[in-house]
């Protein structure tokens, strides 16, 4: 037999974890954690939702960074007769919150070194620069190089055509920041706008489903089985959310 | 020093389809299992609830609930020439974590291999000659064959509830099913899925070529279904929402909805969850497995001794942990010798997009396995003769879904971003679809799987390094598959369209296949195969190996179906060994 093991400490208690063991009785030899025999560990109502955001203010940028960030959504995708942009959309604040979640720090990713100063374009991402850290030091290079191009103009202040010449030249890389990587600022700023115009509304972006109104997407309806019985027809209900839509009333 | 539990009947190392159901099915008999999984319990109700399950950005975009690559990932380059890097984020394919594995994230699409599969090697020599083989191939006929597995893909059919159409029973050809298929015993346990627009068009299109487009076979499933475990399912809604994702609806067959709800109930069976097997513990004389050492969510070493140890991690994962037990001889590169990391192969991906001038595929109604297919090109379905490469491909027309975070098309040529993108992104998104060929991968002496030297996980062991590029061979036969797939889009009556061709080499970065097979393949020969016929390892008699890393080489089909069928054979090859315990096969 072997011995009783004594001293054994609770795995970290989350809600999870309690609600999940107190549905299950000791078993072997004391093991008493993350034991799932005889019913499925888990309460009724019990699930996993993300927490929605609420615009107003910025928790990672500061005014000048969320000034510019703002030019630059706005620039990407653009206000104009199809409907709002990036900008109105809120894609700033997704960005905003974003950058302060697991996301942020790349907290899911493999981040051990040694970084490799001349990975193959097959081998992906190799920077050791969490999100947090290219939006803070590729916006500080952005500002100074508008400052020195530009006669003393940030990003912000420069004319929409100026906006588009200098963006254009940031996705090719061809414009040489000060110490930071042009593209990598565009790639990353790219990225997470079509995330935020086109992401559920709750993360704070998307405001009113603008990019889901755009495509035609319906969101989480779950259920099309009656557009499957009229195939090639125009769908004509309007979007619905995770937290419904503005019709039914504020969340 | 790890603390000792009480011996085990049976230690399952992954509980994903292939754990599920042998827990199940051991469990039935009276011995004492335990399995014991790295991830999170996950269920329906609470993980994948329909209040939260249909969130692009969280499951589709930010891998919710994948494997983190922080806990592990492999490293990868092209060739032996080259240093691996790590797989710092998720890209071409997608590890699953947690109970239901990558059972709980997959499309569904589930296929059984054409009966030619199983003896490529020998069947193309015969056909063509020795000459047609690529230059340094690894092609071996499996130990097994059609015939053989046919009764077991049936069982794996019943258990998921597949949706789909026969082609051929017991011989005999059925009007709007797979002509090509080798017989089966009996249909599909489910009629199959609604179709849309894009394959209805595609349907006409392919027939008016004289191909023979059928519904493929669906694991999300068209009408409600109950499963001989006695868990049942619902139809499926065609939410848009599979791939990446866990089903609300308990439509897509899962471990979830048709393994564990009845694996729960059996007294005998427990699963410890966030626990992480570490090595498979060898006797001294490294013949027998003595159990498994894990290590818990807090740190702590535990060893589980059991009899038998069943090894149903993911298939990379299959193969590190039998590198990093010792259990058989590591594949050596520049000696072309081993077997352990050995055949590694993977899935192409070509075809061509089709731009209608008008048209409303709603794409966002869809399903992971809907879709028309044709295996006209597939295996020696066609002659290859005159086209001097070995494999093909299963051509489909699908819409898997519309979530535009991740698809929200555009024709060649638009920019990135600004007023001209946002237009063409409202004019194109209804009007797209596209015809794609899902090519097979032959086994090469430059594709493999090492132990890495410089990147380790957490627990400060070493990475699986994966040395993969795509051979000639497969390049000429994918690039070959996206002519056809662009006669049919043409066909199709497509304004135009653009052909997507097999160029540069494997990129870690855009998501393609999450079908990596081999690296601890079964075969006749110990010197060229990990296991034998039935899983089970030639140097350790007590220790079977599931999944897709037993494939030789792999197939133009997703292999699931092929995972669950082998799964349901060892099986009963696991019941007789622990009857009369020792190798079932002598070399």
């Amino acid at each position: 037999m072997s011995p009783q093991p004594d001293g054994y400490h609770h795995p970290r208690i989350t809600r999870r974890s309690l609600l999940a063991t107190a549905a299950l009785l000791i078993t072997t030899a004391g093991v008493h954690a993350r034991v799932v025999t005889k019913v499925l560990p888990w309460h009724p109502n019990e699930a996993h939702p993300v927490m929605p955001v609420v615009p107003g203010g910025y928790l990672f940028f500061t005014a000048i960074e969320a000034a510019a960030v703002d030019a630059i959504v706005g620039r990407l995708i653009p206000t104009d007769e199809l409907g709002p942009g990036a900008r109105d959309a809120g894609v700033t604040t997704f960005i905003d919150r974003q950058l302060t979640g697991p996301y942020g720090g790349h907290d899911w990713l493999y981040m051990q070194g040694p970084f490799s100063d001349k990975p193959l374009p097959t081998q992906g991402l190799q920077s050791p620069l969490t999100p947090r850290q290219q939006y803070r030091l590729g916006l500080a290079a952005l500002h100074a190089y508008c400052m020195a191009a530009y006669g003393n103009r940030g990003f912000v202040e420069l004319g929409p055509d100026e906006q588009d010449k200098l963006l254009a030249g940031m996705e090719k890389g061809e414009v040489s920041l000060p110490n930071f990587s042009s593209k990598m600022l565009f790639g990353a700023i790219h990225t997470n706008t079509m995330e935020g115009y086109f992401a559920d509304p709750i993360y704070g972006g998307n405001r009113d489903m603008a990019g889901w109104k755009l495509v035609g997407f319906p969101g989480v309806r779950y259920d099309f089985r009656d557009v499957m019985e009229r195939p090639n027809q125009a769908y004509t209900l309007p979007p619905v959310s995770m937290q419904g839509r503005p019709a039914w009333g504020a969340r | 020093m790890a603390r000792r539990l009480p011996r085990k009947d049976v230690v399952i190392i992954g509980l994903g389809w292939t754990g599920s159901i042998l827990a199940l099915e051991l469990s039935r008999t009276g011995l004492d299992v335990v399995a014991i999984e790295r991830g999170p319990w996950r269920d329906t109700a609470t993980d994948f609830n329909i209040g939260t399950a249909a969130d692009e950005l969280r499951y589709a975009v930010r891998h919710d609930i994948f494997l983190r690559p922080k806990q592990e990932t492999l490293t990868m380059r092209n060739n032996s020439s080259q240093t691996a890097l790590p797989i710092r984020k998720w890209g071409s394919f997608l590890p699953g974590n947690g109970v239901g594995g990558a059972g709980v994230h997959w499309n569904g699409q589930t296929w059984r291999f054409l009966p030619d599969d199983f003896r490529i090697r020998s069947h193309m020599i015969e056909r063509y000659g020795a000459g047609i083989l690529p230059e340094s191939n690894h092609i071996q006929d499996w130990p097994i064959s059609y015939e053989e597995l046919e009764p077991y893909y049936d069982k794996f059919e019943y258990v998921a509830g597949i949706s789909g159409k026969a082609g051929n029973i017991k011989g005999e050809i059925q009007t709007g099913g797979n002509p090509f298929e080798g017989a089966r015993a009996r249909d599909y346990p489910t009629p199959p899925m609604t179709q849309g627009h894009a394959q209805d068009l595609f349907g006409r299109a392919a027939t008016g070529l004289g191909l023979h487009p059928f519904p493929r076979p669906s694991a999300n499933i068209s009408v409600a279904y109950t499963n001989p475990y006695g868990c049942s399912m619902a139809p499926c809604t065609y939410c848009g929402f599979c791939e990446r994702f866990g089903c609300a609806n308990y439509s897509k067959a899962s471990p979830q909805t048709c393994v564990l709800p009845a694996l729960i109930r059996e007294p005998t069976f427990e699963a410890r969850t966030e626990c992480e097997v570490t090595k498979v513990n060898l006797s001294n004389d490294g013949k027998m497995a003595t159990g498994v050492t894990y290590v818990d969510a807090d740190g702590q070493l535990w060893e589980q001794p059991a009899d038998l140890v069943l090894v149903c991690a993911y298939s990379l994962f299959n193969v590190r942990l039998l590198l990093l037990s010792g259990i058989g001889k590591p594949y050596d590169h520049a000696k072309d010798e081993g077997v352990v990391g050995r055949n590694y192969a993977y899935q192409t991906g070509s075809g061509s997009t089709a731009y209608f001038e008008d048209a409303k595929f709603n794409p966002f109604a869809a399903a992971g396995s809907l879709g028309v297919a044709l295996d006209d090109f597939n295996s020696d379905n066609f002659d290859h003769g005159a086209q001097g490469f070995v494999g093909g491909a299963s051509i489909t027309s699908a819409h898997t879904n519309g979530r535009p975070i991740l698809y929200h098309p555009t024709p060649p040529g638009t920019p990135s971003w600004g007023g001209a993108w946002k237009i063409a992104v409202r004019d194109t998104y209804q009007r797209v679809t596209n015809v794609s060929a899902q090519g097979s991968v032959m086994s090469y002496r430059n594709n493999y799987l090492d132990l890495d030297p410089t990147y380790k996980d957490p627990l400060g062991r070493p990475l699986l390094r994966m040395t993969f590029d795509y051979q000639d061979n497969e390049r000429r036969m994918a690039n070959w598959m996206a002519e056809r797939c662009d006669e049919i889009a043409k066909a199709m009556g497509a304004k135009a369209t653009q052909v997507n061709r097999l160029t540069g080499p494997w990129s870690v970065v855009p998501y393609q296949s999450t079908h990596n097979t081999g690296g601890a393949i079964m075969g006749r020969d110990p010197k060229t195969s990990v296991l034998n016929r039935y899983l089970q390892s030639w140097d350790v008699a007590n220790v079977f190996v599931m999944g897709a890393s037993a494939f030789p080489q792999n197939a133009g089909y997703n292999p699931t179906g092929t995972v669950g069928a082998l799964t349901f054979w060892a099986c009963e090859a696991i019941l007789k060994y622990l009857k009369s315990p020792g190798s079932l096969v002598q070399p």
